[in-house]
């Protein structure tokens, strides 16, 4: 960990010695671990350190990136000189509002000692636990389990510096018996929120109660879906539309829809990089800090995220959603709400299956992908536990279906929101997420395990 | 750097370690964004470190810096050996990667120009220019437009004597037009889709690319996707332009002879395979016009280069052999593993066909696609069409999707054409397609011939933990399919 003196003081030297209009300096440090485990032994076990300066310099309106993961002066004073440079070959860019203006923000506690301590010795007896587990069960287990430190710090020519150290864990299994499989999946910032055993376990329950599936047609059902296939729901609508500049560019599920009550009332999904039940993370790329911002409230499309650019184009303040820009794939992505959430209801998985008389019980999605962007239309697979539910109660495995199903209007039929929320991570930011009961869910094809 | 790596080698036998294997890479990757006539920006991305991967105690660690000092050096290979004996607490037998591979030499992309020494405001022109050229067809919303240089140097040496040095140069660029009608978004690509099309080339891949040439077409049928027809509900022929079809070899066929996959190694995150290794040699995967290799000597693939990540020389590995599944892409380890499940045959050498690769010095390497290749038909596209009396063309992928034992996959395209009576008719819109891979290759009745092929690249292939973005290729044509299930969705 290189801690927020010696960073501030890299930051410090490089905005100096920038001769640019304007200058920013994003750092991201990290030095994390995996290990990684399938047919239940240690297969795979990595460790990596790495920083990396993304420095974007401001000439009038003219703006220039260059990256470097070489912490050397030399190498700092190359990347400004190469940003510089990128910088007077590019016409101006009328719609740059300049680099933003220093907020306060407010620190949010999210380093664990015990992660960042976390030996490779203790990752695989945490994993071996799952493997001996699933061993003597008669069913095969993979996965991975990482730990890992990880700083961000912004700073400006106009007096931005934001520092925030944080760690994180996640766990994921796959438990595979012959023709059945279980998943389990919690990320988290405290090792104590994590029970990787107990993961284990409820995919190994998982794996052998999805043995022997029975075949079944496509169609429109009733699913209550885990909170890991919510999770795909959430990660689309943020993804896909809840960015401005996907609303900006008309290509987003909000078009139209904002006001409007276009899903249940049961409802609300907001994002908040503070909040400490999730991955806090209290400012963006540009060392703005993030705002709450509620995305759907009971229902009805409140509007988008917000970055310096898209925010200015509608003569609003940044929301605090800018996602790096010093690399122009990713910068035109627009901004993207990372930290989502959606509010719990009162049911309980158990009482949801009990709602249904003929439906289907989903552990989670797979492969997901989208078919048309103003519907948030979707297709993938169902993975890792499919069942049939008859008059209330879980009555047999099925094989996986392939769905087509537009993901707002799936959210206009909710029966049903679970109680207990999972904080899931599985790529760049999470989503902490219920299970959910909904009407119809549409299926067009199935597979063959 | 040499004293790095002879250091890293050293300390991880000092600490008992009975292979060892580092590699050092630094790489250089430009790029260059126009999105709606505004230059969204120009970065240079320098990065560079190292990493160690040894087998102590029976077991696989590693560990890798970017702080390239002897010290360092010294202190990720202990940490190497100290996570190899982590992993043998739960090992079950010792890792085993066969005889030594002792290789020394150097390999460079053969480049006619070299993309880093054109000058940003020549490149910067053809994008702008292509750009103005989509937005000034009436009816486009939003126009990207976008070229990639990598320059990757990487040293790979192991304790079993192997030197060598590789330089690969990437050349990619793609354009896209996007027309938004009251309730639905059109999207058109060129060269293909996600972005860009790339290669193992220099400069002169970009100029034949002819980017400014083709914006006004892929504009036009963006806006004129508005007003086209929905594709029908029903089960046809179809016809798949070489882009698509080099998407379809990726997902159902690339993935699955992944050796690792099908020995569950990749189970938690990518998934396994329905290639099972009872089916090497037996399995009728295609029917006989489907002739697929996986080749690593292809020149100007994306999947090309000289040695993989572990040392082991760049190979042309048969596949399917008209429509027989005959081969997988194997590892040193998965090699020896599948020798002792299934014993030698033509099939089984217990030999890597040199397919490991890791996406930069921070990984480790997996068993990555390579040039995964339909091999030309014999077909003229014109003769193709004419010879379909009833059917659908489509081009240019916009969704993919794929079980994670790869067989029931669907596929939607950017745009279609409807045949009627050996023509091309009316265009349609949001054309899906769906099938079981098996079924779906033992359909395919004509192949195009060579004047067709094009050797795609797909820059975005994830696989790992933690994740990996390979780079690979598949050489395709257009090709036939016969009694394929399409629909739309609005």
């Amino acid at each position: 960990m290189l801690g927020e003196p010696i960073i501030r003081e890299i930051l410090g030297k490089a905005l100096r010695a920038s001769p640019a209009d304007e200058t920013e300096i994003v750092l991201e440090a990290h030095d994390s671990a995996l290990t990684r485990f399938a047919n239940n032994v240690i297969h795979q076990n990595v460790a990596e350190v790495n920083t990396e300066i993304a420095v974007r310099v401001v000439l009038g309106k003219r703006v220039g990136a260059a990256v470097t993961n070489r912490l050397t002066e030399e190498a700092l004073g190359r990347a400004i000189e190469e940003a510089v440079a990128l910088a007077r070959l590019q016409p101006e860019n009328p719609e740059f509002p300049g680099l933003p203006e220093p907020q306060p923000i407010e620190p949010v506690a999210a380093f664990d000692e015990a992660v960042a301590g976390a030996t490779p010795e203790w990752r695989a007896r945490a994993v071996g636990a799952v493997c001996r587990l699933a061993e003597s069960m008669g069913v095969n287990a993979a996965g991975a389990l990482s730990t890992g430190v990880y700083e961000l710090a912004v700073a400006n020519s106009k007096g931005v510096f934001a520092y925030h150290a944080g760690t994180e864990t996640h766990f994921s299994t796959v438990v595979m018996s012959d023709d059945g499989s279980g998943y389990a999946h919690r990320a988290a910032w405290r090792l104590a929120d994590l029970d990787v055993e107990a993961l284990g376990r409820s995919a190994i329950e998982r794996a052998l109660r999805s043995r022997n599936p029975r075949p079944i047609e496509p169609g429109v059902y009733p699913v209550v879906l885990e909170p890991y296939a919510v999770e795909d729901i959430l990660s689309w609508l943020g993804y896909a539309g809840a960015g401005a500049l996907a609303v900006q560019e008309g290509r987003s599920w909000m078009n139209d829809r904002i006001g409007r009550p276009v899903m249940s009332p049961q409802i609300t999904i907001w994002d908040d990089g503070r909040d400490p039940a999730g991955l806090p993370l209290p400012f963006d790329f540009e060392g703005v800090p993030r705002q709450r911002v509620i995305i759907v409230e009971r229902g009805v499309p409140q509007g988008p995220v917000y970055d310096t650019v898209t925010a200015a184009r509608e003569g609003r303040r940044s929301t605090g959603h800018a996602l790096p820009r010093s690399r122009p794939q990713t910068a035109s992505l627009g901004p993207i709400p990372l930290h989502l959430f959606m509010a719990p209801g009162e049911a309980t998985i158990e009482e949801m299956v009990r709602q249904v008389d003929r439906g289907l019980y989903i552990t989670r999605f797979w492969y997901t992908r989208l078919v048309h962007p103003r519907d948030c239309v979707l297709t993938g697979m169902t993975r890792d536990g499919v069942f049939w539910i008859e008059k209330g109660e879980i009555a047999y495995p099925v094989r996986n279906l392939r769905f087509t199903q537009g993901y707002v209007p799936a959210l206009a039929g909710v029966r049903a929101v679970g109680k207990e929320r999972w904080l899931i991570s599985e790529g760049f930011g999470f989503t902490c997420v219920p299970a959910l009961l909904l009407e119809a869910f549409t299926f067009t094809g199935v597979t063959e395990f | 750097m040499k004293e790095i790596l002879e250091r890293a080698l050293n300390v991880a036998q000092l600490r008992g370690a009975t292979y060892a294997d580092v590699r050092l890479v630094h790489r250089i990757e430009q790029s260059l964004l126009v999105r709606n006539g505004v230059v969204q920006g120009i970065s240079q991305i320098e990065d560079m470190g190292f990493g160690v991967r040894v087998i102590a105690d029976g077991a696989w660690g590693f560990a890798s810096s970017a702080r390239l000092t002897l010290e360092e050096a010294e202190r990720v290979a202990d940490r190497a050996v100290q996570i190899a004996r982590a992993s043998a607490l739960f090992k079950k037998e010792d890792v085993d990667i066969g005889p030594p591979v002792v290789q020394r030499g150097t390999y460079r992309t053969p480049v006619q120009i070299d993309p880093f020494t054109v000058p940003l405001e020549k490149k910067l022109e053809i994008l702008l220019a292509a750009d103005a050229a989509m937005r000034a067809v009436r009816g486009i919303a939003a126009t990207e437009a976008e070229m990639v240089f990598i320059r990757e140097r990487k040293t790979f040496a192991s304790t079993e004597g192997s030197w060598i040095e590789q330089e690969i140069i990437e050349s990619g660029c793609g354009i896209e037009a996007t027309a938004v009608g009251p309730d639905e978004v059109q999207r058109r690509s060129y060269p293909n889709s996600v972005g860009r099309h790339q290669m193992t080339r220099g400069w002169e891949f970009i100029e034949e690319c002819d980017l400014p040439g083709n914006a006004p077409r892929i504009a036009e049928e963006a806006v004129a996707l508005l007003t086209a027809d929905l594709c029908p509900e029903t089960v046809t022929t179809v016809i798949l332009g070489g882009s698509q079809v080099a998407l379809q070899i990726h997902e159902s066929c690339g993935h699955p002879i992944e050796l690792d996959r099908v020995f569950g190694t990749e189970a938690a995150y990518a998934g396994t395979s329905f290639l099972t290794p009872e089916k090497l040699g037996t399995f009728r995967y295609g029917s006989e016009v489907v002739n697929i290799t996986a080749d690593a000597t292809l020149p100007g693939g994306l999947g090309t280069f000289g040695w993989d990540d572990e040392g082991v020389p760049a190979q042309r590995v048969d596949i399917v052999k008209e429509g027989l599944f005959v081969g997988y892409m194997t590892s040193r380890e998965t090699a020896r593993q599948l020798l002792k499940l299934l014993g030698p045959s033509p099939y089984v050498t217990g030999l890597s066909n040199g397919t490991m690769r890791a996406s930069g010095w921070n990984r480790i390497p997996l068993i990555r696609m390579t040039n995964v290749n339909l091999l030309p038909g014999t077909w003229r596209l014109e003769d193709l069409i004419a010879d379909t009396d009833e059917g659908i063309f489509m081009d240019t992928n916009r969704s993919w999707s794929i079980d994670d034992k790869r067989l029931n996959f669907q596929f939607g395209c950017e745009i279609a054409w409807e045949i009627k009576g050996g023509k091309l008719t009316r265009m349609l819109k949001n054309p899906i397609y769906t099938g079981i891979t098996p079924e779906f290759w033992r359909s395919c009745d004509a192949v195009c011939n060579a004047d067709h092929w094009v050797i795609w690249g797909t820059p975005n292939c994830g696989k790992g933990q933690p994740s990996q973005l390979a780079h690979t290729g598949h050489g395709a044509a257009p090709a036939r399919f016969r009694n394929v299930r399409v629909f739309s969705r609005k």
